[in-house]
């Protein structure tokens, strides 16, 4: 069992998502830098869709009541373990009662804690992934409990896959054509690539909007469905990239639609931070 | 007879189908059969198929090879699906309490509109709806069908909790909503019927293409029913809609 001494700013569990349920609406969700989570659960060998911790901005403090084997990954946030600075992107060997502490992330924005076999928290519609409304609980509270299987070392395994920490302070967002990319002008495509844009201050799970706004005329469509790494353009001009926890449909025209190792690098930023486009093919 | 659909790569893992960017029950027809045809044969790694009123996306399980030979394979399919006519379908008949404790925007909703309440109440439940997909939050059915008499722009500033089962009008559209939610639509009714149910293996009994219709009940009624459904003593069953 994990307990959680302190929760971080913003900590949910998270799999590869829930799949199946969008024609519900019921948005997929999921660990929003996959990259950094799959990369945490491969290097336990765990299955792909191991259930991990996903902290945002500020890590959380926690208690682990029975033996196993840990992988931290994803923003850089000082892991220590009882005190002593433990290393991210390694297997880390846990005891009974080992204190894991987070502080703010000083590379990134999001960090993911994986353990063996993964956290064994409630199944909802085929995923553990918290949501409101679809799961009890929509985010980790401090004195939660999360189940986990004890598992005891007993060889070290040598891993020699390299994470790739470049993602993590780039901006750089390589996408397709959008669906309705052509109802642009000219003037408007050649700004959404020539342009610098930061993301705002709405920034969440659900949807990053980009700063500053572009010149819009475009009408709303008819509601169409939509996926995470979608790039919407409001009649208002501003430019809305869809995360995991997005909406299965929306009405605002696509202009664009981020790759998936966009995505991730995406889940990255934070508030301030610049972002550009550049169109892949 | 074919519409001319537009089949374009959505993302790496989905393609998107689309037809002409209208409301049309016929479009919604030809949309759902395909559906149907792709889910039926099995196209290996197809995890979703999601429709709208004219869009059918189609997600694979991971990075589609070659988009074109995908493409060419789904437009064969379409031609050899043809466009069979549903002759029937599901329809749900909807409680709803249209008191004013519930429908707290019928009495300047009628005004708006100058109907009496009784008229607004009689139009809305007296029309069959066709859901045509679910979208915007888990267990929200897009419903195609109200009168005209009724269609009224959304208010222009939201009401910050609407209680879940209030049942609204917003501009061409009716619906219900499945949580509490922030929202701006004219509320003019409540049902006790739950839409969407997590817990369940089956969260959300509607399915695109299935009939709707409202019919009103009393305050009494609805406290009863709501108790009922609380305590799993009701069961929405549909009718055969031919």
């Amino acid at each position: 069992m994990l307990s959680i001494l302190q929760s971080g700013f913003f900590s949910t569990v998270q799999d590869l998502g829930r799949v199946g349920y969008r024609d519900k609406g019921v948005p997929v969700s999921g660990a929003m830098d996959l990259y950094s989570a799959q990369f945490a659960n491969a290097l336990l060998g765990n299955a792909k869709d191991a259930a991990l911790i996903e902290m945002t901005m500020l890590g959380g403090k926690f208690q682990f009541l029975e033996p196993t084997v840990i992988a931290v990954s994803g923003a850089f946030m000082n892991p220590t373990l009882n005190r002593d600075a433990v290393l991210q992107n390694k297997l880390i060997k846990i005891q009974p009662d080992d204190v894991l502490y987070f502080g703010g992330a000083e590379k990134g924005f999001r960090t993911y804690l994986a353990v063996k076999n993964g956290f064994k928290t409630e199944t909802i519609l085929g995923s553990r992934s918290m949501y409101p409304s679809v799961t009890t609980q929509s985010i980790i509270n401090r004195g939660d409990c999360l189940q986990y299987e004890p598992f005891n070392v007993t060889e070290s395994a040598f891993s020699k896959v390299k994470y790739d920490d470049t993602h993590l302070e780039s901006g750089v967002l390589d996408v397709f054509k959008g669906l309705d990319f052509d109802m642009l002008s000219e003037n408007q495509k050649q700004q959404l690539f020539s342009k610098v844009f930061s993301v705002s201050k709405n920034n969440s799970r659900m949807a990053y909007q980009l700063e500053p706004v572009l010149d819009n005329n475009l009408e709303p469509i008819l509601s169409s469905p939509v996926l995470p790494g979608t790039v919407q353009l409001t009649p208002g001009g501003t430019l809305i990239i869809l995360m995991r926890d997005c909406q299965t449909t929306g009405g605002y025209p696509r202009v664009l639609q981020l790759t998936e190792s966009a995505i991730n690098i995406l889940a990255q930023n934070f508030s301030a931070n610049t972002i550009n486009f550049r169109l892949k093919e | 007879m074919g519409y001319e659909l537009k089949f374009s790569r959505y993302n790496e893992c989905s393609i998107l189908i689309e037809w002409p960017a209208v409301m049309d029950e016929n479009i919604l027809k030809d949309i759902l059969n395909f559906k149907k045809s792709i889910q039926n044969y099995n196209i290996k790694l197809v995890i979703e198929v999601i429709n709208t009123y004219n869009s059918l996306l189609i997600i694979y399980d991971s990075t589609i090879d070659d988009v074109y030979s995908e493409i060419s394979r789904l437009k064969s399919l379409k031609i050899e699906a043809g466009t069979i006519e549903h002759t029937s379908s599901r329809l749900w008949r909807i409680p709803v309490c249209y008191d004013d404790d519930f429908g707290i925007d019928l009495e300047a909703f009628s005004k708006e509109k100058q109907l009496s309440k009784g008229e607004v109440i009689k139009l809305h439940s007296s029309a069959i709806y066709t859901i045509f997909f679910i979208g915007f939050l888990p267990g929200f059915l897009y419903l195609g069908g109200l009168d005209e008499k009724l269609h009224l722009d959304r208010k222009s500033t939201p009401n910050l909790d609407i209680k879940k089962g209030s049942v609204g009008i917003g501009g061409k559209q009716t619906g219900i909503y499945p949580k509490n939610s922030p929202g701006g639509w004219h509320i003019i009714g409540k049902t006790p019927v739950d839409f969407f149910n997590a817990k369940s293996s089956l969260p959300c009994v509607f399915n695109a293409g299935d009939k709707l219709q409202f019919f009103g009940i009393s305050k009494t009624e609805f406290l009863d029913l709501e108790q009922d459904i609380k305590n799993n003593q009701f069961q929405l069953t549909p009718e055969l809609y031919a």
